[in-house]
Formats: C-alpha cells, sequence, structure tokens
C-alpha cells in the first residue's frame, strides 16, 4: 500500500515535564493539535506507525553511531527518563519485528541503515507517543537520524532516507503512517534552554510545507548551529518525512514558540494521497 | 584525556544500573578505565559531597543531553542545573568543545513577555 500519513510533529520534553508552566490556553492549544494528529494518523486505520526520531544516547553513542537505523523487535520499552520527571508511565509499546525486518531489507537497497533488535525510547519518541497513541495500541517502528554527535548525518542522505522509507513502505501489502519528530530551533540542555529563533522556524516550515527540495538541503550544519542551535540539527527528521511525502505539499496546523518547552511546538502534515 | 572519554563514563553512569553501583562501591577503580585528565576527574567527582561539578562539566564540553541526564542522576533539579551551567561559565569561560556552547539568551520570562506583547499587538 502506499504510505496512509506522512506528518511531523515536536518532542520536546518540557512538553510533559514542564506542562503547567505554560499558558493554559497554549498548552491545550498544542495538545488539541497532538490530539487531532492521533485522530488523523487512526483515520488512515495503519497496520503500523514509523517514527523518524532523533535520539539522545538512549541507544546509540559515540562508540559505534549510526547515520540511520531502524528498530527490528516485538516490542519496544519507553521511557527511558525518570517517570516523575517526564511525567510519562514507562511502558511496553509493542513493534513488528516481520513488518520491520521487511521495511529494512528493501531501505538497505539504497540507505546503508543499521537495525536494531534492542531499542530503548526515549522522549523523542515517547512524548509524541503520549498523545499520538495514548493506548500504545498501534505497533511502533522506530527509525533513528544522527543529529547528536558529529559527524552529523547529512541533509541529503535524511532526505535519501525519507525516500528509501517511502519506497519501502509503498511495496509492501501493510498500510504504513510515518510521523517525524523533533525540534526546529532550540538549544536543550543549555543556559540558553528556551531560546527559539522563531523567524527562522516559520522560514524552515514554509520550505517543508512547499516540499521545497532544494531549500531545505541548502542550510549548512554552521548556519544550523548559528541560527538554529544544536537542537536545530533535528530538522533532519523533517527533512525525512519532507521526502517520504513524495513530493506533495504540507500544512501547518500548529505552530507555536512556547519558551517554557524550549521550542516552537509544531504539529505539521503533508497531504500525501492515501 | 579526552572529551570522548568523559562523555563515555557520563553515558555509562546515566544508562548502566550495575555501573553506577560499581562507581559508588570502588569509584577509584571505575575512574582508572577512563583516561581522564585530572582536571575532568574533578569535574566528575567534585569537590567534597557536592556531587559532580556540573558547570565545568559543561564547559569542557559534554553534551547537554548527558549532562543534563548525570545532574538528574544527583538529584540535582532543572532550574539549579541550568544555573551551574551559568556559573560554570563565569568560573571557567567560555565552552572549549562540542556543539553545546553558550549564545546567550534573554531569558524565558522576559521571552514570555515579550511574545506576549507581540501577540496583542498583533
Amino acid at each position: 500500500m502506499p504510505l496512509v500519513y506522512c506528518g511531523a510533529c515536536s518532542h520536546a520534553p518540557g512538553i510533559t515535564a514542564r506542562a503547567e508552566r505554560a499558558d493554559t490556553q497554549t498548552r491545550q492549544a498544542l495538545h488539541g493539535a497532538l490530539g487531532r494528529m492521533g485522530d488523523d494518523i487512526r483515520a488512515t486505520r495503519p497496520d503500523a506507525l514509523i517514527v523518524v526520531a532523533a535520539e539522545h544516547f538512549a541507544n546509540f553513542f559515540m562508540n559505534n553511531m549510526p547515520a540511520f537505523a531502524i528498530g527490528m523487535a516485538d516490542s519496544y520499552e519507553g521511557p527511558i527518563e525518570d517517570e516523575a520527571f517526564l511525567r510519562i508511565r514507562r511502558t511496553t509499546v509493542p513493534g513488528n519485528k516481520a513488518l520491520s525486518r521487511k521495511l529494512i531489507e528493501r531501505v538497505m537497497q539504497t540507505v546503508d541503515v543499521a537495525y536494531a533488535e534492542e531499542w530503548k525510547f526515549d522522549h523523542g519518541i515517547s512524548v509524541p507517543l503520549h498523545f499520538l497513541t495514548p493506548d500504545y495500541d498501534l505497533p511502533i517502528i522506530p527509525a533513528n537520524i544522527n543529529c547528536q554527535g558529529p559527524p552529523l548525518t547529512p541533509l541529503k542522505r535524511a532526505w535519501a532516507f525519507g525516500e528509501a522509507l517511502r519506497a519501502a513502505a509503498d511495496a509492501l501489502p501493510e498500510r504504513i503512517a510515518l510521523v517525524a519528530t523533533g525540534g526546529i530551533s532550540h538549544w536543550p540542555a543549555t543556559p540558553d534552554s528556551g531560546k527559539i529563533n522563531e523567524k527562522w522556524d516559520r522560514e524552515f516550515l514554509a520550505r517543508w510545507a512547499a516540499n521545497d527540495r532544494e531549500a531545505l538541503l541548502s542550510y549548512s550544519d554552521a548556519e544550523i548551529y548559528r541560527d538554529g542551535g544544536q537542537g536545530g540539527f533535528e530538522i533532519r527528521t523533517f527533512i525525512a518525512a519532507a521526502a517520504a511525502a513524495k513530493g506533495a505539499k504540507g500544512t501547518i496546523e500548529f505552530c507555536e514558540p512556547v519558551p517554557i518547552f524550549a521550542v516552537s511546538c509544531t504539529v505539521a502534515r503533508m497531504k500525501i494521497a492515501a | 584525556m579526552s572529551l570522548y572519554q568523559v562523555q563515555k563514563l557520563i553515558y555509562q553512569l546515566n544508562r548502566d544500573p550495575r555501573q553506577r553501583e560499581r562507581y559508588a562501591a570502588e569509584r577509584d577503580a571505575v575512574l582508572a578505565e577512563y583516561e581522564l585528565s585530572d582536571e575532568e576527574r574533578r569535574a566528575i567527582v567534585g569537590v567534597g559531597e557536592a556531587g559532580p561539578d556540573i558547570g565545568l562539566l559543561y564547559v569542557l564540553g559534554v553534551n547537554g543531553q548527558l549532562l543534563m541526564h548525570f545532574a538528574a542522576l544527583h538529584k540535582i533539579e532543572w532550574t539549579d542545573y541550568l544555573e551551574r551551567m551559568r556559573q560554570g561559565l563565569k568560573q571557567h569561560g567560555q565552552v572549549r568543545e562540542g556543539v553545546y556552547a553558550a549564545t546567550g539568551y534573554e531569558g524565558i520570562d522576559a521571552h514570555d513577555a515579550r511574545l506576549k506583547s507581540e501577540r496583542e499587538a498583533r
């Protein structure tokens, strides 16, 4: 089946960990947008959801850092963070090992992806799932792009990964949805946590919604670091989703800077024909 | 003697409960397994019972996604964690390596106030 859903959203831990410290109206609007995203995903009756994330040393470290990885297990545990801090209960999330394997075999035809039969979710996956699939009843296939330990995965390779995921999903009989998660500009876990370059975020999202490959891939890492901070490196996941949309355009369903959550909280969807 | 060794130790303590137990029971033996400079060792161990020197670790270039969890492991609350990094900058100067340098920020309260006035102006 062709990919049934393609979107992107924020995963900032502050969204749950520091929930009450944001303006009530903004928080409720964000929760509403994430809830609708979950409804939209369910409406496409997916058999599995690929979450393209940018993990933060839950599984991968600089001793052996894959540019790309895909999980291949029947279940995953998460979040790794302290439950009282993140305010998300640690749980077992269903996967689908056989489906993962079929996807990986196809992705490998064009992108050298690492596979992982063990995978712990961190906030990069657990925060989105908390809102999108709160009952944890949809099999998840985690995927990762190295946005954390330089040298980072080049943007054009993140695009190739998105294309490969799309080709793999399209070639299988299952109905597969895809959500990319990450921040746009942010300076997480630094003294500047809360800083947001809203103008840069909106410009990036305009390029994303237009699905303008050339404009999306034109950023250098030095520019991203200067304008979007180290958190900005996570635009790789959004870029993979744009590629997976195969030319479709997107809509930005929610985008609001929330300093206490440290990002422009975003919910966006590509209008793919499903 | 490298940032990599410091980060590796922090990563392993963050992620592996058995390594944490070993570290609690025989700290010097665990530390000896990593190639650390005196300064790096001092940053990890800290002074007296105060716990790790978060400010110095930050300035040495430890990735925030590791340092944040290392601070939480030592029961250092979020606001305190941010303040310790600021103190580290004052004491030791700008971040020396890595991609987690401080770039300057007006602060969340001022930022919120500015966003609010911008919203009202629209």
